[in-house]
């Protein structure tokens, strides 16, 4: 075998070796904790069997040629040039793949817009460089928090061992029941971020001066973890999202305690300024 | 080269001149387009009281559950609804009351910018007072309670039944 | 320099020493600027890329503070697609356009040395930017207000940068588009032009449509920050949403902007090579002219997650999967010119197949960006900057790499030292594929984009991949030191070295005369 063979040969190894690694692992996505992260997750593995399918047929061909027809075979070329079938063909199949592409992918934008009757509402404002929550509707109406990354600062100067949930923990989680319909709004105080919480498949910016919304509802209880997603200044890497998804009575429980909590201190509504 | 050849290459060159600067001024064109644009998709935000048809009818068959939100930016006030959301029927007028309170010791102006969510509600919300209309100026320690009254088109889309109304006080510096 | 200047060995009524290269106007010499221009900024996009990719190493912060962090990254992306990148397209096109027209050289001589010395300016601006107090600009290559109107000099730096980096490609686009409509050989119709000029054609023209709207942003910005404006500031009844249309109005059609010319590099090189006529040349014009149509169309596919309505998202979500329609065309008449050629895997070609292979790879991974549902999962994430770097790394670089090998030759008279060109392939394409494959999964698995320090879990892939990267970034001194050898001597090159090569430069001699084809040569 040729020098370049083997190169080939150990590059795709590679390849296959760092995908095979991937799919079986953390390296994909986190396991869908919604309907929208569940549709989301489905039509991503369609499009890569697409891809991959695609992939075999073009490259399959590419590299046959790429053995079969070489000048040090002794191959000569042919001399066509166009073929109108052809191109009609090659052009005709890719669009009807991309239309079947889109259309459950249309029909999870739709119901991903819908955040009508929520049975909570929960305002989240992006500051410099932290989350503020405030339940606006439903129960736990009134709680306001801010939710601040709590990865002691001597993690990440390396002078203590880097704690399992290294920089994606914070003081005050978001808590929300299970099951239920979250409205999320969202806003920022300064710059543009965006709230993110993967296992829900949710993702939006905030944008000072308006409001944008989201929902999701979580199918069973757990912590889910996210990150600000867009750049907004030095601290941008250090302001995650948690969620803590309970049972009801649990969370009539927490609500219980915040209100409490917030009564002994003077409850200042707007947490702005 | 010969004398036709660099002077049509001197025509076409003015062309593409011409060209740049429409696409330069194309591009401030944008910033007026994106406000139509937005205003009949009904995305924008227009600070001015809307004239209401006094025949509208109001459709008791729909409610829809308006929630209230306030933000402050930059400035030290306090501000709320006083009540975090209302039901309505489209086509009934509607009063809601926010308070702004200045816990600073200065006078300081302030301009509240409304915001919807879903951002068509701009559209089918017909608002004939607003303390966004203005600037507000509040003296030091002083508080005011401000109405917003508004209707809903019963042309609102039947899908519609969960609204966010909200309002972001941004610090005006003196002098304007 | 002096080695550069040595390779043309007329010196027939032009100075010499640096002034030859100061005043020039000979399209060669600005070509031959242009390229070592845009190698130097390569470099300088290098290092910064390697500050990156050292950070990342491993979790925790180790020699880039947060703020400087951002101010690599954002200039890292700024001096790679605005210094590299694009300067290398012009490059080419200087030198190859009016060879292969048969034009004696640009139609404005004296406006190409005027946009050439702007790039200089610029350049040093954006690096300078570092040393002013506030440091350089931290808001990302795509600057977003609000937080793009907090930083301080560094961002009036970077904005003035951006407008003479504008007003040069819009220059140097009104030059390539009249030497190509006014000066072509006679005989030669716009149907018998070679694809790179058609290419290089209708890429200027999306150049002069796109590159006034961006200094338009760039000017309201400007005011925004200084002079009281409020476009973008909800304070004054402006958006921060509205100047994300306005920046990708002209962004999506300057990702294509980088990638035609590098569709009409390969569409030169594999029939070449092939030893057959490029498959379908009519339908590829009309692909390149189609792709650049629709990316007019498409810019908010950056913005799914910016809360638009529905039906916005769902437009701009059918718009860019229409893309992948004639981008599929090019890439199947590829396949269909190798098909029953009678090939050489000289190194333009090893580039131009390691470029359609690695460019699906970046098409395959943009169709799954522009589906509105995953989008909103992989958006502003390490899935995205694998995305780009398949098709910007991959794509555009690797056929500039194509390029300069392909022609080296006709501009040095000398052929480069094969085995270490092959060197250079293979290792790029092992480190590049390295460096960023596993960023797909870093995406997917949550790792935003632009965060100097990320959680536990990410550890490992970010390894492997800063690996891949310095081994990327190293290899390139390896392309340097071939350059300079070719430069220097080596085996003397035909006039015509590729024994399938059929477009006019190569009816030249090798190298290619100081002037050329001042009489027009005559096509049939
Ligand atoms: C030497 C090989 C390269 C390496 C190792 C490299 C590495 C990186 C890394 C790690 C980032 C991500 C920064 C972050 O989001 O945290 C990045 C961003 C970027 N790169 Fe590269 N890159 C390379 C070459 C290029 C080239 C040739 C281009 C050509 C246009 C390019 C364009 C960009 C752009 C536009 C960004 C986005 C910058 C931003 O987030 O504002 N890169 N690169
Ligand atoms: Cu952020
Ligand atoms: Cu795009």
């Amino acid at each position: 075998m040729s020098s370049k063979s083997v190169m080939a040969l150990l590059g795709s190894a590679i390849l296959a070796f760092y995908s095979s690694m991937a799919f079986s692992s953390k390296y994909f996505h986190p396991e869908p904790q919604s309907v929208i992260a569940q549709e989301t997750y489905d039509q991503h593995i369609t499009a890569l069997w697409i891809c991959l399918a695609i992939f075999i047929v073009v490259f399959g061909a590419m590299f046959y040629s790429i053995l079969k027809h070489r000048k040090s075979v002794g191959h000569k070329a042919a001399n066509f040039h166009h073929s109108t079938v052809v191109e009609i063909i090659w052009t005709a199949i890719p669009l009807l793949i991309l239309i079947a592409m889109a259309f459950p992918a249309t029909r999870t934008v739709v119901a991903m817009k819908d955040t009508s009757q929520p049975d909570i509402t929960i305002k989240a404002t992006g500051y410099q460089w932290m989350w503020g929550y405030d339940y606006l509707q439903g129960e736990g109406e009134g709680i306001s928090f801010f939710s601040k990354l709590s990865t002691p600062v001597a993690q990440l100067e390396g002078k203590e061992t880097k704690g399992e949930n290294y920089l994606l923990e914070v003081d005050n989680n978001v808590v929300v029941p299970v099951g239920k319909k979250i409205r999320v709004i969202t806003t920022a105080n300064d710059v543009l971020h965006a709230w993110w919480v993967p296992a829900f498949g949710v993702k939006q910016d905030a944008i000072p001066g308006f409001i944008r919304d989201l929902w999701f509802t979580a199918n069973k209880p757990g912590i889910f973890r996210g990150q600000c997603v867009e750049l907004c200044g030095k601290d941008h890497g250090y302001m995650p999202i948690v969620v803590e998804v309970m049972e009801a009575d649990k969370y009539a429980q927490w609500v219980a305690e915040k209100k409490k909590a917030s009564a002994a201190v003077m409850n200042t509504a707007a947490v702005g300024n | 080269m010969t004398q036709s050849v660099t002077k049509i290459n001197i025509v076409m060159s003015k062309k593409l001149l011409i060209f740049t600067v429409v696409m330069f001024c194309f591009g401030y064109a944008l910033v007026p387009m994106y406000e139509k644009f937005c205003e009949v998709t009904g995305i924008n935000n227009l600070l001015q009281p809307d004239v209401v048809d006094k025949n509208i009818k109001v459709d008791m068959s729909r409610t829809i559950a308006i929630e209230l939100d306030a933000n402050v930016r930059g400035m030290p006030w306090q501000f709320k609804p006083l009540q975090s959301n209302v039901k309505i029927h489209p086509g009934e007028s509607i009063e809601v009351m926010y308070e702004i309170r200045n816990d600073s010791d200065q006078e300081i102006s302030g301009q509240a910018i409304p915001s919807y969510s879903p951002r068509f509600l701009e559209k089918y919300m017909k608002k004939f007072e607003c303390f966004c209309f203005t600037k507000q100026v509040l003296k030091p320690g002083e508080a005011r309670q401000m109405p917003v009254k508004f209707v809903i088109d019963p042309q609102i889309p039947v899908d519609v039944n969960t609204v966010t109304i909200s309002y972001t006080f941004f610090a005006l510096q003196p002098g304007k | 320099m002096a080695v550069v200047q040595d390779v043309h060995g007329h010196h027939d009524h032009h100075p010499s020493g640096i002034m030859r290269w100061v005043m020039t106007t000979n399209h060669k010499d600005i070509g031959t600027m242009y390229l070592w221009f845009s190698f130097a900024m390569f470099m300088v996009g290098g290092f910064l890329a390697m500050g990156i990719r050292a950070e990342l190493f491993m979790p925790g912060i180790q020699i880039l503070e947060p703020q400087l962090f951002n101010s690599f990254t954002t200039l890292h992306g700024l001096i790679m697609v605005f210094g590299a990148i694009m300067p290398a397209f012009v490059g080419l096109a200087n030198w190859q356009v009016p060879l292969m027209v048969g034009a004696p050289d640009m139609a404005f001589a004296r406006m190409n040395n005027w946009s050439f010395w702007l790039l200089p300016v610029a350049g040093l601006l954006l690096i300078s930017s570092f040393f002013v107090p506030g440091g350089a600009a931290a808001g990302g290559w795509t600057f977003y207000p609000p937080l793009s109107a907090q930083g301080g000099l560094g961002v009036d730096m970077m904005i003035f940068a951006i407008h003479i980096l504008g007003a040069s490609s819009i220059m140097g686009s009104i030059n390539i588009i009249t030497t190509i409509l006014n000066m072509r050989a006679p005989g030669m119709t716009l149907m018998k032009m070679p694809l790179f000029v058609w290419t290089w054609l209708i890429t200027a023209y999306l150049l002069v449509l796109v590159m006034p709207v961006l200094a338009g942003c760039v000017t309201m910005l400007l005011t925004d920050r200084h002079f009281g404006t409020t476009f973008f500031n909800a304070a004054g009844g402006g958006d921060p949403v509205l100047f994300q249309h306005i920046f990708w109005f002209f962004g999506h059609p300057e990702v294509y902007i980088m990638i035609l010319p590098a569709f009409g590099i390969v569409s030169e090189i594999i029939p070449t090579f092939s030893r057959k006529p490029l498959f379908g040349y009519s339908s590829m014009v009309y692909a390149t002219a189609s792709i650049a149509i629709l990316s007019c169309v498409v810019w908010a596919h950056h913005m799914f997650t910016v809360g638009m309505p529905a039906v916005g998202q769902l437009f701009f979500m059918y718009a860019t999967m229409l893309i992948a329609v004639p981008t599929g065309v090019k890439v199947f008449n590829w396949t269909a010119t190798m098909w029953r050629g009678s090939m050489t895997f000289e190194t333009p070609m090893l580039f131009s197949i390691g470029f359609v292979f690695l460019f699906v790879i970046g098409g395959f991974s943009g169709v799954v960006c522009a589906i509105v549902p995953i989008d909103i999962q992989v958006q502003d994430t390490y899935y995205v900057i694998a995305h780009f770097h398949y098709v910007l790394v991959s794509g555009a670089l690797f056929s500039i790499f194509g390029a300069v090998y392909y022609w080296l030759p006709k501009w040095t008279g000398h052929m480069y030292d094969t085995k270490l060109a092959n060197l250079h392939f293979w290792l790029s394409m092992i480190f590049f594929n390295v460096a960023f494959f596993v960023q797909h999964f870093l995406g997917l698995a949550g790792m935003p984009r632009r965060i100097p320090d990320y959680s536990l879990q990410f550890a490992d892939f970010n390894m492997i991949s800063s690996i891949g990267a310095f081994g990327f970034g190293l290899t390139q001194l390896l392309f340097l030191y071939v350059v300079i050898k070719c430069i220097r001597g080596g085996e003397k090159a035909a006039d015509k070295p590729w024994e399938g090569a059929t477009t006019l430069e190569w009816t030249l001699p090798s190298p290619a005369p100081y002037h050329s084809f001042e009489t027009p040569p005559v096509i049939k």
